[in-house]
């Protein structure tokens, strides 16, 4: 086991310089620099601008700006944000519970509808439940994020007024900041009608982000409990005479949960890039919206240490589902 | 009264106005304690059958006959539930392919108790003490420690082991064995048909033994049931079968065999194929591949002729020298 995590922790060593040349090139590459951008249309002279390039240490050659920020990467630093000369980190660690709400609620959705519906599909194949679900699926999987998130706030929040247009919380509501998790602190704040508030707002970015995973999850489910249920340990577990319920929970969702696991592990990374789009639209207060807000103002640090963040998640999450589906099948875990 | 009637058992798939029948008006029985063989080439419904009788025959396969009981219950009108009960208690059926016929998820302690705990309840520690002596029963030594293994660390051999124990846990009156020995070593063939054979006398079982294996059938059934193309061509005791056939698909899978090529340069076969879904005769299923065909046997569907103990689909059955009736 152990030498299973160290096998996967030395192959994301490249990854990881690959991320910190690509985000360090990249963001460089932009025209403009946070310099003109601060200064906005007034201007600023030749002088004052180089004084304040070299104040922000963008003076120095590429090469030695990256040997910098490598090596304090090494010391666990992401450096300051130009703009507000907070420290990335912390600017990450305040606004990063606000996505993995977010996130977590959107990818709850997406596997309590996609399990269930490709399952149902999968056990009633070439009922009209299975094709309504495929062709929502493909929908679903097709359509933009934020044209799906624009025609859904139209519907339910501008013309129904079921829903918050966007933010996290109604404007009557003051909480204090415990956790960072809305839903945690309005339900701590003991505040009436917060916590309703809280998940009222929750409701149309979750479903506008959880709808592109729970497409490929109902899909991927789908096909694999078709795949399973024309096993031959299927004809035996029925052999055995148990009701149907059992042979399909007990044995057949168990072997076709396991590469449905491997692409709910997948869908971490598209959660988190979707999280951009779905945050910019419902003027949610999380990583995704500051990422856009610190590329508009060529803050370095930000992007550069903000992505960084993102991957390394990404990493983790992915071998934590490698971990997990071991524990899932048997053939893996006695084969290491 | 017999274990086991089969009286006109016709399988179809597909729905429409021609499904295809996998299995065509077959009738047969099996009594306490008897070994019936079923024999045939692939294709000829041998497994169709069988499955039909387990109750596993799923959408777009459908079931009729007019009689199928089970120790004197009638299988085809009894609630679902009721059904269930004696599927994999009474009756239970081993397949083919061991390795894949075990459920890779679980251990083999889960697979073995699960049946009882279905049918018979009981505590978990009787369960799994009664799993310890069922996998004795089939001859796997260390049986203690096996209960945690998966699937995967069995062989075949030893998976079909785990299968029978598994088929034989609620003390079944009849066992199906569908080929259970085509996917294993020949060594291991003979190991476990001394063992399935055992356990038949031990328990008094009946067995329904569906194989293209000869020689096997010859050894262990006491009577046998010759499959073609979804119906039975030929029934009897297993000697007078092999001594003197008396359909012309007996006759010519016996002389396949290489024993009966001895001092020849070539095998004999019998020419073509079983015919499938598209291709159907008109007349008799055999005609287009039949040495004795007539004209009649391309035109007419042959009945089934002969007593109880010898039945023969053939209007003209084979004699004692092994030649067409005139």
């Amino acid at each position: 086991m152990f030498q299973f995590i160290f096998k996967k922790l030395m192959l994301v060593v490249p990854t990881f310089i690959g991320i910190t040349l690509l985000t360090f090139t990249l963001i460089r590459l932009i025209p403009g620099d946070p310099i003109e951008v601060m200064a906005g249309e007034r201007g600023v002279s030749p002088e004052r601008h180089a004084q304040l390039r070299a104040e922000l240490g963008l003076d120095q050659p590429l090469l030695i700006q990256y040997k910098d920020y490598v090596v304090n990467i090494f010391h666990g630093d992401l450096g300051k944000s130009l703009i507000t000369k907070t420290p990335v980190m912390e600017e990450f660690a305040s606004l990063f519970p606000a996505t993995v709400e977010l996130a977590t609620c959107a990818a709850l959705f997406a596997v309590l509808v996609g399990l269930p519906a490709g399952i149902i599909a999968a056990v009633k194949r070439g009922s009209i439940f299975d094709h309504s679900v495929m062709t929502f699926s493909l929908t679903g999987y097709s359509m933009p994020i934020f044209w799906w998130a624009l025609l859904l706030m139209l519907v339910f929040s501008v013309n129904l007024g079921w829903t918050p247009v966007s933010g996290r919380l109604d404007v009557t509501y003051w909480i204090d900041e415990v956790t960072g998790f809305m839903l945690i602190d309005t339900l701590l704040s003991g505040e009436e009608g917060a916590f309703a508030s809280a998940l009222h707002h929750l409701v149309l970015p979750s479903i506008v982000l959880g709808t592109i995973p729970m497409a490929v999850i109902a899909r991927m489910t789908r096909s694999s409990m078709l795949e399973v249920l024309s096993e031959d340990y299927i004809r035996t577990a029925r052999s055995k005479g148990m009701a149907p319920l059992r042979v399909i929970v007990v044995h057949a969702l168990r072997n076709a949960l396991i590469p449905v696991i491997t692409v709910i592990g997948l869908q971490v990374g598209i959660l988190l890039s979707g999280a951009i789009l779905t945050e910019t639209i419902f003027a949610w207060p999380g990583i995704g919206k500051w990422l856009i807000e610190s590329i508009a103002r060529r803050d370095y640090p930000v992007v550069q240490g903000g992505i960084m963040m993102v991957a390394t998640i990404i990493i983790v999450v992915n071998l934590i589902v490698d971990i997990l589906y071991g524990v899932v099948n048997p053939r893996i875990r006695h084969n290491k | 009264m017999a274990l086991l009637e089969v009286n006109t058992l016709s399988v179809e798939f597909g729905d429409g106005p021609n499904p295809f029948r996998a299995v065509d008006q077959v009738s047969y029985s099996v009594e306490k304690g008897e070994v019936v063989g079923i024999v045939g080439e692939s294709g000829s419904g041998k497994s169709v059958s069988s499955l039909s009788i387990m109750g596993l025959i799923e959408y777009p396969g459908h079931v009729k006959a007019e009689g199928l009981t089970f120790d004197g219950q009638d299988l085809l009108s009894m609630p679902v539930k009721k059904r269930r009960a004696l599927t994999g208690a009474d009756i239970a059926m081993i397949f083919q392919e061991p390795m894949s016929s075990l459920n890779p998820c679980y251990t083999v302690e889960f697979q073995i108790t699960e049946a009882l705990k279905i049918h018979q309840g009981g505590s978990k520690k009787w369960r799994r003490e009664r799993a310890i002596e069922l996998l004795e029963q089939v001859g796997i030594p260390d049986p203690t420690s096996r209960l945690k293994a998966y699937p995967h660390q069995l062989s075949g051999g030893m998976s079909q082991r785990v299968m029978i124990a598994m088929a034989i846990a609620c003390d079944p009156k009849l066992l199906i064995a569908d080929e259970p020995t085509t996917a294993l070593d020949v060594t291991i063939q003979a190991q476990i048909v001394d063992l399935l054979l055992e356990l038949q006398r031990e328990k008094n079982m009946g067995l329904v033994l569906i194989t293209h294996d000869l020689a096997l059938v010859a050894e262990a059934a006491d009577r046998v049931i010759v499959m073609y193309a979804g119906q039975v061509v030929e029934t009897g005791p297993a000697e007078e079968i092999f001594s003197t056939p008396r359909h012309p698909y007996t006759q010519a899978l016996l002389r396949s065999l290489p024993e009966s090529s001895q001092g020849k340069e070539r095998l004999e076969a019998l020419p073509g194929v079983v015919p499938g879904a598209f291709d159907r005769p008109k007349g008799c299923m055999l005609a287009p591949r039949c040495p004795y065909a007539s004209e009649r046997c391309q035109r007419e569907v042959p009945m089934v002729s002969g007593d109880s103990l010898r039945q023969v689909r053939c209007f003209t059955p084979l004699d004692l020298q092994g030649k067409p009736a005139a």
